[in-house]
């Protein structure tokens, strides 16, 4: 029997009601809210057969993979969107989109990074993403060794390059475009495109299997540590265009890789759609960290606009002793739906999720994850935050299954959540299924507003309100931005603080 | 939108089963907004959010399965010894020759069925009108269809403290008994009752208990669902409290095919208190369902929520509980703890403990656990020269301790430890 691991945080009395006012604009503070003016080629509006083949078509695609599309969009037209989160949005008008858009520049696919239109490498060096190699990303400069972070950026419905990519050839490992792994990879990507997450899986994931438009690919071969961090950024520019992108990870047998993942949107009145699939493999031994710092347009402040983010994540631990981490830092996007899971169906598995979801103004956010103990002895941690602020709703929503043959299995969830101001939700759903009894099983979960105290103390030592906030706020979050690769850590904290600008009073 | 076809066909099914709603006065009228709320959500079907763990089929099924009696004269009728003013129910049929005289200070008991035809009665601000805001946001069709066809139940007016208890008793005499009991309590304010069950009731049992606790009053409710029976059983406690006001529940379920007890709790005063607990023991075919919901919906009110179950032999434990703190509900004091301790590799426990917050200052915590007996504990134990099974039952007391605790009373909390110690004596684990 285990221990009774439940906490109350400490909590004070003695509100000062000017602390927790309610949130001001946001508007404005979004760093990446700017558009990239380029022309830009769009496959007609709407959803239908024709604009699957057109995709398909457009990446050069062989049968197998039009004809698993197809398929995927046969199965998504009787499928019903699935509405049981605690998410209010609008209708989505499947036909109202573009499902296609790519910067006409890329019409010929360029051979190099230096052939690349320089208006798209200018974007992303103003997202702080160069796509030079032997650049750095920040928080790292003047390290003795550089580190080194091969980048594929996606833009739009396209990959536009991918760094590093003879470096990683020379250590075996693939990375690419997804389009380009179907063919120059075929065998690999068919062995496991949909095999962690199939066309069937739920709604978006079968809406992502008809229409995915590009994506990476990762292949990081036997007993092979990855000589650097893999790390793809997405980019929405175009108009009323929706972003479908697949990503495929597969790790060998005692292989090692570390993922990161960004994201970011131009400002825009109306909502864009984003619904993505990433598919991670785990073979015997080997180990993925996949980290996201998930920073889509949130919307303004009345809620007007944003990313609605529909993603489907899940790792696969096929093999004994296969560990997955995952990392998000989920602050932009108006709507996220999105639970990061791990099957742990190998002996020894391990999975671990790591989440901090930033809601403030309008957004919401229903997120969490899916713990699947099949293999004996496995392993799995779920440190959860959520802050909330503003009039937003942010709930965890996951689920811990311990299956009969799943013995001596362990599972520890602990979910905090964090109130600013009273006009913002905060909610936990957790599901606990435990089917044998040598497993044990512990879940946790608080609810709290930020301490007075520790505000006047940062105070009182000459901080602004909203410097102490950000201070306290990173605290809470503090477990799960140690487990975040350092260049996204730096990145994360002041994200935490700028997604909450304006939050107090 | 349209009713999906399998709950329609359920409730269908399951309505033609039962006679039509006829009769006059306010209960007739009652049950007909129940049936037309009835008609709009239809019966449970698995895929139902709050039944993916608990099958409904045997609750649906237009005829009570069959559950034998079991004589439990092995040991004491609980309650018994106190002064109390029994009301007996015999597959639910109220048995006024077994009964006591219903005049108590204090209190005043009628039965249902004689009530219900008058023109006015205080019952008709309660009686389905808790149950029906206990509709949203989750349907509970049985409890509808519980106040369209109850047969029998009382209704309760409390206007002072009440001179003693009054203790409900359900006996089961036949083996396809199908009983719906339908009660009102009704609290005046600064008024006090402690009210007992105990009993399995029947082969199939439907019961729902409207309490309305007005300001300041106090209501301890007790309750013993007959031990080491087949029945299959669901119950509902909608309860409403005012300011100052008090409740505190407990149940112990020692087996039963399949039990799925509901409480719906509001706190709609400031300060109220409500304390549900809840142990259950399950050796074999056993399914215990506990879905607790609790609302806050003022200010500076405390909460508690303490289930604890034991299963073993392949019994199957849920709990589904949730904290609901409404705007402006500050100051609240939420805490939920469910655990089960599963004896043998069979046996699961399956949790959905809920949070919904939309206050900034509030202290809202749950917790759920769920694994083995602590071998190194045990080991202890037996070390110290206790008998394995003697060590076990120890352990499994020491366990369920903390949802014992919640009954203040304590020659009752002492009679059910008791209780529990002879049943785990009787149960074991294979091997």
């Amino acid at each position: 029997m285990t221990a009774i691991l439940e906490t109350t945080p400490d909590l004070r009395e003695g509100v000062d009601r000017e602390t927790i006012e309610t949130v001001q604009a946001m508007a404005g503070k979004y760093k990446y809210g700017w558009e990239t003016e380029i022309e830009t080629e769009y496959a007609p509006k709407g959803l239908s057969e024709d604009i699957v083949r057109l995709i398909s078509q457009k990446n050069g695609e062989p049968e197998w993979l039009l004809n698993w599309r197809l398929a995927a969009y046969q199965r998504w037209l009787k499928m019903e969107e699935p509405r049981w989160a605690m998410l209010n949005y609008p209708e989505i008008d499947y036909q109202d989109q573009y499902y296609y858009a790519k910067p006409k520049s890329m019409a010929q696919k360029p051979k190099s990074l230096d052939e690349v239109d320089p208006k798209l490498l200018a974007t992303y060096a103003k997202l702080g993403i160069p796509l030079k190699e032997q650049m750095l990303l920040a928080g790292v400069e003047g390290e003795a060794e550089p580190r080194k972070v091969a980048v594929d950026a996606v833009f739009d419905s396209v990959s536009v390059g991918t760094t590093f990519k003879a470096e990683l050839a020379k250590a075996g490992v693939i990375f690419c475009s997804i389009s380009e792994a179907v063919r120059e990879h075929p065998e690999l990507v068919k062995q496991y495109l949909g095999s962690v997450v199939p066309p069937t899986d739920n709604f978006f994931a079968t809406l992502n299997s008809a229409v995915f438009s590009d994506g990476s690919f990762v292949y990081v071969p036997p007993g092979v540590r990855c000589p650097m961090e893999l790390s793809t950024y997405f980019r929405i520019n175009a108009e009323n265009t929706g972003q479908f992108e697949r990503t495929l990870i597969v790790c060998d047998e005692g292989a090692y890789v570390s993922y990161l993942e960004g994201c970011t949107a131009p400002k825009r009145d109306t909502h864009q759609l984003h619904a993505a699939v990433v598919e991670i493999v785990i073979l015997k031994d080997a180990e993925v960290k996949y980290s996201t710092v998930q920073n889509w347009y949130p919307g303004d402040e009345n809620g007007k606009g944003g990313i609605f983010n529909f993603v489907t994540k899940r790792a696969d631990c096929r093999g004994d002793r296969a560990k997955v981490m995952w990392t998000q830092v989920e602050t932009g996007s108006a709507i996220t739906w999105k639970y990061p899971s791990c099957i742990l169906r190998g002996d020894d598995a391990q999975g671990e999720f790591y989440s901090i979801a930033i809601a403030n103004n309008a957004q919401q956010a229903d997120t969490g994850t899916k713990m699947v103990h099949l293999g004996k002895r496995t392993k799995s941690r779920i440190v959860s935050k959520g802050i909330s602020a503003g009039r937003a709703q942010n709930t965890y929503r996951g689920l811990v299954s311990m299956h009969p043959k799943a013995k001596d299995s362990r599972n520890y969830t602990q979910c905090d959540s964090l109130l600013i101001g009273d006009k913002c939700g905060a909610h936990t759903v957790p599901y606990i299924e435990v089917r044998n009894n040598s497993s044990r099983v512990e879940h946790e979960a608080t609810t709290s507003k930020v301490d007075d105290d520790q505000l006047f103390y940062c105070r009182s030592r000459g901080m602004d309100e909203e410097e102490a906030v950000a201070l306290v706020v990173n605290g809470f979050c503090k477990e799960v931005l140690q487990a975040l690769p350092m260049e996204f850590a730096m990145e994360a904290q002041s994200l935490v603080a700028i997604s909450l600008e304006g939050s107090v009073g | 939108m349209a009713l999906p076809k399998a709950k329609e066909d359920a409730l269908q099914a399951r309505l033609a089963g039962l006679p039509a709603l006829s009769g006059k006065g306010w209960l007739a009228a009652a049950r007909g907004e129940a049936l037309a709320r009835l008609d709009a959500m239809g019966l449970p079907v698995r895929r139902d959010e709050y039944w993916r763990y608990t099958d409904p089929a045997s609750l649906n099924a237009p005829e009570a399965p069959v559950a034998h009696r079991f004589d439990a004269s092995d040991e004491a009728p609980p309650f018994d010894g106190m002064d109390r003013l029994k009301v007996v129910f015999v597959d639910g049929v109220f048995d006024p020759k077994a009964s006591d005289d219903l005049t108590l200070a204090g209190v005043t008991i009628e039965r249902l069925a004689e009530a219900g035809s008058k023109d006015i009665h205080w019952a008709q601000g309660t009686y389905g009108i808790l149950e029906a805001r206990g509709q949203t946001p989750v349907a509970r069709p049985f409890a509808a269809l519980n106040t369209a066809h109850a047969t029998d139940g009382v209704l309760i007016h409390v206007t002072a403290r009440a001179a003693k208890p009054v203790s409900l008793i359900y006996v089961h005499q036949s083996e396809t008994s199908d009983a719906i009991l339908h009660h009102c309590v009704k609290l005046d304010p600064g008024a006090e009752l402690t009210l007992l069950e105990n009993g399995p009731a029947a082969a199939r049992f439907s019961k729902v208990l409207e309490v309305e606790v007005a300001d300041g009053a106090r209501f301890h409710h007790i309750r013993l669902q007959g031990r080491d029976h087949e029945r299959r059983a669901v119950t509902h406690v909608f309860a409403r409290l005012g300011t100052r006001s008090e409740m505190r529940s407990f149940t112990l379920t020692a087996n039963g095919r399949l039990t799925r007890n509901e409480a719906v709790v509001e706190l709609t005063g400031t300060e109220g208190r409500a304390h549900l607990a809840g142990a259950a023991v399950g050796d074999g075919e056993f399914h215990h369902d506990d879905t607790v919901f609790i609302t806050h919906a003022a200010e500076a009110c405390e909460s508690r929520q303490v289930f604890k179950k034991v299963l073993m032999n392949g019994a199957t434990g849920v709990f589904q509980g949730k904290i609901l703190v409404k705007p402006g509900a500050q100051k609240t004091d939420g805490y939920q703890i469910s655990q089960s301790l599963l004896l043998d590799e069979d046996s699961q426990f399956l949790a959905k403990p809920e949070l919904e917050i939309y206050a900034d200052d509030v202290k809202c915590s749950h917790g759920s656990t769920s694994g083995a007996i602590d071998e190194t504990a045990l080991f202890y134990l037996q070390s110290r020269g206790l008998p394995r099974r003697t060590a076990q039952a120890l352990l499994v007391l020491a366990f369920l301790a903390e949802a014992i605790q919640e009954i203040a009373d304590e020659d009752i909390a002492e009679d059910i430890r008791a209780r529990l110690e002879r049943w785990l004596a009787r149960h074991g684990t294979k091997g």
